[in-house]
């Protein structure tokens, strides 16, 4: 059923490799005071898998990130990544165990140096004594980060003064410094330019193989530079899921979501 | 050639500035004093006003770098103040009103027969010392292991640290508590020997004070330019991100209010013997309050502005209340105010746009002139 894609690894082109899935939701529910925002969520990623993930405002796209990175505990159901189950982690254990996670909104130290804010993301002891006598002296690692997000030239400025799209990039950046197993990336595309959207899908693109990456977005244009499998969340479940071009003629999704 | 990354110095000008100052206190007073240019009061008024630096450089470690206000800080100060102040009664020994060798008058007076077991060891001057650290410490551990752990934070952070210092003033009004109630304890006569009147023992302690604040500030300048005092603003700062990039927040948080409480507990125990008296006043809620305007007023965030407003707002207080009680109440409020308005990056944030400037004109960037500082 998958289509062809130079995105998906060999090995998770078969729908049911004998690899297990690096991240497994099943049966998950939560409500927030009565509300069923995540209701029998069912979802596989693989390995290198790039994935996006649409669906209305407040289908739990974002619920479903929290619930992923132990922010918030689901009522039912179970959460594997990687052989551990996230719904006994919080957010620093889904950080160590390899998740790293981009904000809706562009979450980074806006007093700290675009240099500082990579390296507080870099791998390294999180520990308060480890980082209080810390020695380690990651130059290397930082300057090909800032190469590839294209800050090289912002360096020793300040995050505050980033403009928004810099900000997103640094947030990625910060991510990618983490080197974790799955990213989840938060509609990256919010507030950029069209040459920043580009970029972004292309960046995100390339790192798919590398790392599992699972992008939230509502921007269409954004979704099919991605060029991957897509899922439709609606009302906290998997509505349908497939190529873009399949998934966009699937009248339930029409309905709920692109015909709005 | 990949660009070295940028270090922040233990010791930047400013930081040397402020520690020769220091000993110029510590060094220059005394001579001041035996010159006739200084009158006697004024050596313990200086002591005292160091011990307020002090305790204003722990509250912005917190404040300032890890962005937890603090509204009960007086609490750890008073802690510190008290361990020190049973040591000075049970050194006062038989020489007390009621000339009991055992008991402090007040116990006497409420006719106990022995000492209390929270009383024990205070007569070992080492134990006293190293409860005016651990006092403050455990109180802040316990209490933020709770606080930080079921993720309180803001404003609700806020009011229980002001109602943690409330309760302990109730609690030690209490005769029953066994720390002389609304007394507090005072009369004191010596500490290792030397005599607290003597204006040499005075001098001493004085410079004491310095020689802490010295060390305080050192502590926490270490603290601030290690990768853990990054981590630490990053809280402030983003409090999730921090989280979802793998820091334990918890653990910073308490690391930083233990520290931060038991700085707060060295000041006060080096204010006690300068001052003669700890009573439950020290924990009111009102006193907690003027340290958090000391450091707004001198600039959160950078450890020498908070000791300078510590110093000048307690020396303005000593200056009008000798004038005008009444009036004190509303010109620190005043005061605190317009530096909210005007100032929001207080005396030395102003101090800081002034240096910039001049840098600009120069021609030079002063962000890049900064970031080694
Ligand atoms: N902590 C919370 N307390 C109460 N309700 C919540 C909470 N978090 C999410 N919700 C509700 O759950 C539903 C799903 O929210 P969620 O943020 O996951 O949606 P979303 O798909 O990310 O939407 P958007 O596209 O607007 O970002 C919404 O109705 C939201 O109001
Ligand atoms: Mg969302």
């Amino acid at each position: 059923m998958n289509a062809p894609s130079k995105n998906i690894e060999p090995g998770s082109g078969s729908e049911h490799a004998q690899k297990p899935s690096l991240l497994a939701l099943d049966g998950v529910t939560r409500s927030f005071d009565g509300f069923k925002a995540i209701n029998g969520l069912t979802l596989t990623i693989e390995p290198g898998e790039l994935r996006a993930i649409i669906g209305p405002n407040g289908a739990g796209k974002t619920t479903m990130m929290d619930i992923v990175t132990g922010k918030t505990r689901p009522d039912g159901g179970t959460v594997q990544f990687d052989g551990h189950d996230m719904t006994r982690k919080d957010e620093a254990d889904s950080a160590r165990l390899g998740i790293g996670r981009k904000f809706q909104k562009p979450t980074v130290f806006e007093t700290h140096t675009v240099e500082d804010n990579l390296l507080l993301s870099l791998r390294d002891d999180r520990s308060v004594f480890g980082t209080l006598f810390s020695k380690s002296d990651p130059a290397g690692r930082i300057a090909e980060l800032l190469a590839l997000i294209r800050l090289e030239d912002r360096r020793l400025d300040l995050a505050a003064d980033l403009s928004h799209g810099q900000k997103q990039w640094l947030e990625i950046g910060m991510l990618l410094a983490q080197d974790p197993k799955l990213l989840l990336v938060d509609e990256p595309a919010a507030g950029m330019t069209d040459e920043e959207t580009a970029r972004t899908a292309e960046l995100l693109r390339s790192l798919a193989g590398d790392h599992a990456v699972v992008v939230v977005e509502h921007d269409m244009e954004f979704v099919r530079q991605l060029d991957c499998k897509v899922t439709v969340l609606h009302q906290g479940a998997v509505l349908a899921q497939g190529p873009l071009e399949t998934v966009s003629a699937n009248e339930q999704v029409v309905e709920v979501y692109l015909g709005r | 050639m990949t660009q070295a990354l940028v270090k922040r110095p233990l010791l930047n000008t400013r930081g040397i500035i402020f520690l020769c100052v220091l000993a110029a206190v510590a060094f220059g007073v005394p001579y001041l004093n035996g010159a006739g240019a200084l009158p006697d009061y004024a050596v313990s008024l200086i002591g005292k006003y160091l011990c307020f630096a002090l305790l204003a450089i722990a509250l912005d470690l917190l404040w300032g770098y890890c962005g937890i206000l603090s509204l009960g800080h007086g609490a750890f100060f008073a802690l510190g103040g008290y361990a020190m102040g049973m040591h000075l009664m049970r050194e006062i020994g038989d020489r007390g009103v009621y000339a009991n060798p055992d008991l402090p008058d007040f116990m006497v007076f409420l006719n106990w027969q022995e000492l209390p077991w929270f009383w024990w060891g205070f007569d070992m001057f080492w134990f006293a010392a190293l409860m005016a650290l651990f006092v403050p410490g455990l109180l802040a551990f316990v209490f933020g292991w709770f606080a930080f752990r079921s993720r309180v934070t803001g404003v609700y952070l806020s009011i229980i640290t002001q109602a943690m210092t409330y309760a302990l003033m109730l609690a030690f009004f209490r005769n029953e508590m066994g720390f002389g109630g609304n007394n507090g304890l005072t009369d004191f006569k010596d500490v290792l020997g030397f005599d607290l009147q003597s204006q040499d023992t005075r001098i001493g302690l004085m410079m004491l004070s310095a020689l802490a604040v010295a060390i305080g500030f050192l502590i926490c300048r270490a603290v601030v330019v290690s990768k853990a005092g990054k981590v630490i603003v990053s809280v402030r700062d983003a409090e999730s991100r921090a989280r979802f990039l793998g820091y334990r927040v918890e653990g910073y948080k308490l690391f930083v209010f233990v520290l931060s409480g038991m700085l707060a507990g060295l000041a006060g125990a080096l204010y006690t013997p300068q001052v003669g008296i700890i009573n439950p006043g020290e924990f009111s809620p009102a006193n907690s309050i003027e340290i958090v305007i000391w450091v707004a007023i001198g600039g959160r965030g950078t450890l020498i502005g908070a000791a300078i407003g510590a110093i000048l707002i307690a020396a303005a207080k000593t200056v009008l209340t000798g004038l005008y009680p009444e009036a004190w109440l509303f010109v620190l409020g005043g005061i605190f105010v317009f530096v909210t308005i005007f100032m929001p990056r207080g005396v030395l944030g102003v101090w800081d746009s002034m240096v910039d400037e001049m840098w600009r004109l120069r021609g030079m960037n002063p962000r890049e002139r900064r970031l080694k500082a």
